[in-house]
């Protein structure tokens, strides 16, 4: 290369790289191209070990789907209790010396209420019957001379009144009828099952806190490994000029594609979960005459899933980035 | 370009780095800075590329007052400032194109500048042909050569190098000195610390001598070539 050559070619050098301020478009297009490029690069490389990739997402996978599988667990029992109270019934049954005809002016007087919507009189005749019919004590209720059972009055309240406050005032009114022998309300164990949901609610959700912090902690780790080994490539970026930023683009991508991968094995497995459950629970629910089913997550569900599991893994990413980044400085570079 | 007036640099200990240090070099200028090892060559270095900052003393590099500079305008800086280093520094994970286009990467250059800039400076050091082969491929002296073309791809008006011929032998050494003497005629401020005297006299330029961390008057660059 002769000299006149060199400086027709470099005639610029000198003013720096001040000299082509590129335009604000042009900018944010490779700013934009940048961002592609990092990203991709960034799943290149977890796709690049395969093994390590895949057992970081099944921790965060099953770490995700464990609090989520409760959630949805829980929110099928509260589906549940709603759907016993909206049919609470009270049974009403009245004094053995209550005749046929008593019965029925007492069921009229009822339909009266208003917070009565319906009365069924079931007559101790017909209860027999039945009972007969479904016992398989036929043979027994053979040896008694007359009718054990009762009349009894089914009474259904209007929908206002069947919440557990309604229901308690309108047993409590039956109850004061001199006919009525005893108010039965099955509203204790459905108490007992919501008091229990709440419970189990907030384990879980104190679970969901535990293990979002075990993923931010598994992803944060896992991006401190990665800082180490691509050190070299850090303290060169940062000596020819690139921003903290740019340093560390490359690991929050890495840590959103833990993230989305952690998602989806989640996702997987509770869809797995649900579907290989459900026959039993149906069948098991079915032997306690109801229609109790386990739900799969909605598609929305799945999105905030994946949304959730982007996050944290971003937010692992970046707390070690924070932490580890912005001491590799390039002074170690130029030695003593 | 540079100028150190009265710097001083202590670090934690009681140890003196640099002691009232104070030169000045202009565009286009190129000089070497020399001293036994541990005399504070490299820390004078680190001064300019904001790698430490004076303990005293005023760096001024292309105007700008680097004592006071906040974090975050650090990487603008060096943007201006090429380095290269007696291990080069180069990533081995990655082509000779893609080392030498970092510095255009950081600032956002784009693709089709990146292509056209890398390979000129590609062209500059000879080495145009071996853009697609690893830097573990190519020996010593062409991997320094990759050095120079990564450090002055983006045309910094500073080029600072910290033993560049270290481990090579004379006539490498000659070729990268040429280099270096090329892009000071068009305007480049350099300043290459070296151990190789033989090498310095037979430049005939301007010599910073550091002992103790104190500045010795320069010799004049004219007693050798005279």
């Amino acid at each position: 290369m002769s000299g006149r050559q060199h400086r027709q070619q470099s005639d610029r050098p000198g003013r720096g790289a001040g000299q082509s301020r590129p335009s604000l478009g042009a900018l944010l297009a490779s700013y934009r191209a940048h961002h592609l490029k990092v990203a991709r690069d960034s799943a290149r490389r977890l796709l690049r070990t395969p093994v390590a990739s895949a057992m970081t997402w099944a921790v965060m996978g099953i770490a995700l789907a464990l609090p989520m599988g409760l959630l949805l667990l829980l929110t099928s029992l509260q589906g549940v209790s709603a759907g016993w109270e909206s049919a609470a019934r009270v049974t009403v049954y009245l004094a053995d010396s209550v005749s046929g005809d008593e019965a029925a002016r007492l069921q009229a007087t009822l339909r009266e209420r208003p917070d009565v919507a319906d009365v069924a009189l079931i007559h101790r005749d017909e209860a027999l019957a039945e009972f007969r019919a479904s016992s398989g004590l036929a043979d027994a209720l053979d040896y008694l001379d007359d009718n054990p059972l009762p009349h009894t009055l089914l009474v259904t309240p209007v929908d206002e009144a069947r919440t557990a406050m309604g229901v308690d005032r309108l047993s409590g009114d039956l109850g004061g009828y001199e006919e009525v022998a005893r108010v039965q309300v099955d509203m204790g164990w459905l108490q007992r099952l919501a008091a229990m949901t709440d419970l189990i609610a907030r384990a879980v959700w104190v679970l969901t806190g535990l293990l979002a912090a075990a993923v931010i902690l598994v992803i944060g780790n896992t991006i401190r490994l990665a800082i180490e080994n691509r050190r070299d490539e850090i303290l060169v970026a940062k000596l020819v000029g690139g921003t903290d930023a740019f340093v560390r683009r490359p690991f929050l991508y890495t840590g959103i594609w833990y993230g989305l991968g952690g998602g989806v094995v989640a996702v997987v497995i509770l869809q797995l979960s649900v579907w290989w459950l459900n026959g039993p629970v149906r069948d098991l629910a079915m032997l306690y005459n109801s229609n109790f089913e386990l739900h799969g997550l909605p598609a929305d569900g799945m999105l905030g899933l994946l949304l959730v599991a982007v996050s944290l893994g971003w937010l692992g990413a970046w707390l070690a980035v924070r932490r580890h980044l912005d001491a590799i400085e390039p002074g170690e570079i130029a030695g003593s | 370009m540079i100028e150190f007036q009265q710097v001083s640099k202590r670090y934690d200990s009681d140890h003196t780095a640099l002691r009232h240090v104070s030169f000045g070099l202009g565009r286009g200028e190129l000089a070497f800075l020399t001293g036994h090892s541990g005399a504070g060559k490299s820390t004078l270095l680190k001064l300019i590329l904001l790698m430490e900052r004076p303990s005293a003393g005023k760096v001024v590099v292309g105007g700008q007052l680097l004592n006071t500079m906040p974090r975050r305008q650090i990487p603008y800086v060096r943007r201006h400032i090429g380095a290269v280093f007696q291990n080069h520094q180069l990533l081995f994970d990655r082509t000779v194109f893609d080392n030498v286009a970092m510095p255009l990467e950081v600032m956002g250059v784009s693709h089709q500048d990146i292509g056209r800039r890398v390979r000129a400076a590609l062209d500059k050091v000879g080495l145009l042909s071996k853009e697609k082969m690893n830097p573990v491929q190519l020996s010593g002296g062409e991997q320094q050569r990759v050095g120079i073309a990564r450090a002055v791809v983006n045309k910094p008006p500073v080029l600072l190098a910290d033993e560049p011929t270290g481990n090579l032998d004379p006539e490498l050494s000659a070729d990268i000195m040429h280099l270096f003497e090329q892009f000071s005629q068009v305007g480049v401020t350099v300043l290459i610390a070296t151990h190789d005297i033989a090498l310095i006299e037979s430049m005939g330029r301007r010599r910073l001598t550091l002992a103790h961390g104190e500045l010795l008057t320069t010799p004049p660059a004219g007693r050798v070539v005279a």
